[in-house]
């Protein structure tokens, strides 16, 4: 099972698209490692410097429909490669959620106004966020602030994080 | 209860249910290209799994970047090849004989009333237009499905959109999708299957369905899909002859996937489209969308007619009805892709492809290309392009460039005067 926790990376944001998080041109790489230098090169965002926000983060908060377009699973290897292994936002795109938890990583959805008091109370700080799969709970910790939320996600979901991705759950049960 | 078209279709390819929300489907088809399949395949190779579920169901093309463009996408080329080779897919198709994936495995008849389709590409909705259900999955789920013959989905609920009235002359299936899209927005299907019924869509042939079905996911929906009916029948005809006593014993078969009249849906939407305008996008998503005439005198620099959503035979053709015995503007580049060689060579046959040359277009062979910005006419930063295409992203079509969706009589139009214009003015 990968690790889900570290610090934020807030993409203050709905609609962002797997156009935005890896361009079509970069499709022909054959490896993820090469995926690396291009996550969120042309994202459409306000102040976001690719490059310099995305280092050290693990973790991505982001709005709505998060994740649209392509069906192009070089979007969640951009963020692994990267070492993002988590995505909370307030809705996704089907494709993109379903590809990551394909993947063995987290796609989880929080209630709007959730996300906005996440964005509202720890957005502008250097924020981290741990994750209880036993509680079933988010702590989101930055200088002294620190809030508990919970999360669902699916039995089916999880037993895939858990598995390590659809291939090995697929290929014990079918 | 009554069912809905996905519900129908979902109790007739169960294959397991591991928790209540999900069920897992046996495949009919998976579709296969050179972009999202290669990873899959060498995924499979490294863990000592390369076999295929059912050769006889898998459909291959190289389509995205054909020919070839560099040495990165050769090798793409090379390893899916290889791979249909290895496990005697005989539906494989290569340079020469390829065309984009969701114009050609239709044209083969490969999309039938009541299958389950998956492919690594999100508009694999297109193929609900006969009433499939198909839709696009990353490499994994493909990786799979090619090996299983199985993937997982989300119990469908279904949003039905009920197209009444009568279209203006002008006013195409492109528009009705656009300004659906601008209706629902782009998240306005999420999770759900679209089921496009109505008047409008009775009426339309099977060309302008797979376009309405094809722009299904940028509303966010799992899959588009149209009851199958006789002109359904009508299109798979001679695939299916061999299978039915006549056209009326197929035709009662498919009506197995058609709604019952009490299906439940997550809502219904009625969509009256007499006075409905021809329609065209003006940001980076596909829900931001006018009607041309508030667009209209806007500069472009690129047309472009082709890909999945408006490369087939009926788009070019009314693209040329316009474009005839007309030039392109001095100040616009413009490119054509028939969709498949078959529509190529059926436009040539028609005398198409001339018009299109004597108006100035560069005609190219099939494939995606410009599309999605890999080949084939990409954009230069700063550069607009009046696309019949699907996507408007950011990027989408070459870094920086920007796209406006529309229909092929839009574009034709506009290529003449070089500025986003309403081909009402053209039309005799
Ligand atoms: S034509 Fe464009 S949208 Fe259609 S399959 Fe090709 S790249 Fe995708």
């Amino acid at each position: 099972m990968k690790e889900f926790k570290g610090k934020i990376l807030f993409l203050d944001r709905s609609d962002i698209n797997t156009d935005e998080i890896i361009p079509a041109k970069y499709l022909t790489e054959i490896t993820k490692e090469a995926l690396k230098p291009y996550l969120l090169e042309d994202l459409v965002l306000k102040g976001f410097e690719a490059a310099k926000d995305i280092l050290g983060k693990t973790v991505v908060v982001t709005r709505n429909n998060f994740g649209c377009g392509s069906s192009r699973e070089h979007a969640p290897w951009a963020f692994e490669v990267n070492g993002i292994n988590m995505v909370i936002a307030s809705g996704f795109a089907r494709i993109f959620q379903q590809n990551m938890f394909n993947c063995g990583m987290m796609a989880v959805e929080l209630e709007e106004n959730v996300i906005d008091q996440l964005f509202k109370n720890f957005a502008d700080k250097e924020t981290s966020v741990k994750t209880d799969f036993n509680k079933m709970v988010f702590t989101f910790t930055a200088d002294n602030r620190v809030e508990e939320v919970p999360f669902k996600v699916s039995d089916f979901a999880l037993s895939l994080v858990n598995a390590g991705g659809w291939v090995e759950f697929a290929d014990k049960n079918y | 209860m009554g069912k809905t078209i996905a519900e129908k279709i979902f109790d007739t390819h169960q294959a397991g249910n591991p928790s209540d929300d999900i069920c897992v489907i046996s495949l009919d088809a998976v579709f296969c290209h050179e972009i999202t399949t290669p990873v899959a395949i060498t995924d499979l190779i490294k863990r000592g799994k390369d076999r295929v579920f059912d050769a006889s169901k898998i459909k291959a093309v190289i389509d995205h970047v054909t020919p070839a463009k560099d040495s990165k996408t050769a090798l793409l080329g090379k390893i899916l090849r290889d791979w249909a080779k290895r496990h005697d897919i005989k539906d494989f198709f290569d340079i020469g004989r390829n065309g984009v994936c969701h114009a050609i495995f239709p044209e083969k008849g490969f999309a039938r009333p009541g299958y389950t389709i998956i492919m690594g590409d999100s508009h694999t909705c297109t193929h609900g237009a006969f009433g499939a259900f198909a839709a696009g999955v990353g490499s994994t789920d493909l990786e799979v499905g090619i090996l299983k013959g199985v993937c997982a989905f989300k119990r469908p609920e279904s949003i039905k959109i009920n197209i009444s009235g009568t279209l203006a002359p002008g006013v195409y299936a492109k528009d009705v999708i656009l300004a659906v899209i601008g209706k629902i927005g782009v998240d306005g299907a999420t999770n759900a299957v679209i089921e496009f019924l109505g008047m409008v869509v009775d009426k339309m042939v099977m060309d302008q369905r797979m376009t309405l079905c094809n722009m299904a996911v940028e509303a966010g929906a799992t899959s588009g899909i149209c009851a199958p009916d006789m002109i359904t029948v009508d299109y798979l005809w001679e695939f299916i002859k061999d299978e039915y006593s006549s056209k009326q014993d197929a035709l009662e078969a498919f009506s197995a996937y058609t709604p019952d009249k009490d299906a439940q849906y997550k809502k219904v939407i009625e969509f009256d489209v007499s006075s409905l305008a021809p329609q065209v996008t003006f940001g980076y998503r596909p829900d931001q969308v006018k009607p041309v005439s508030s667009m209209e005198g806007e500069k472009i620099d690129q047309v472009y007619i082709g890909s999945c959503t408006n490369g087939r035979f009926e788009d070019l053709e009314i693209a040329a009805s316009i474009l005839k015995d007309k030039k392109i503007a001095d100040s616009v580049r413009a490119i054509v892709s028939p969709a498949t060689p078959g529509i190529y060579s059926r436009a040539l046959d028609a005398g198409i492809i001339k018009i299109f040359m004597d108006a100035g277009f560069c005609v190219t062979n099939p494939t995606c290309g410009a599309c999605l910005g890999m080949s084939n006419g990409v954009l230069a930063k700063g550069e607009v392009c009046a696309s019949t295409t699907n996507r408007n992203f950011n990027g989408r079509m070459g870094k920086g460039g920007m796209v406006h969706l529309m229909s092929p009589a839009t574009a034709a139009a506009s290529a003449i005067t070089g500025k986003i214009t309403n081909s009402k003015i053209y039309s005799s």
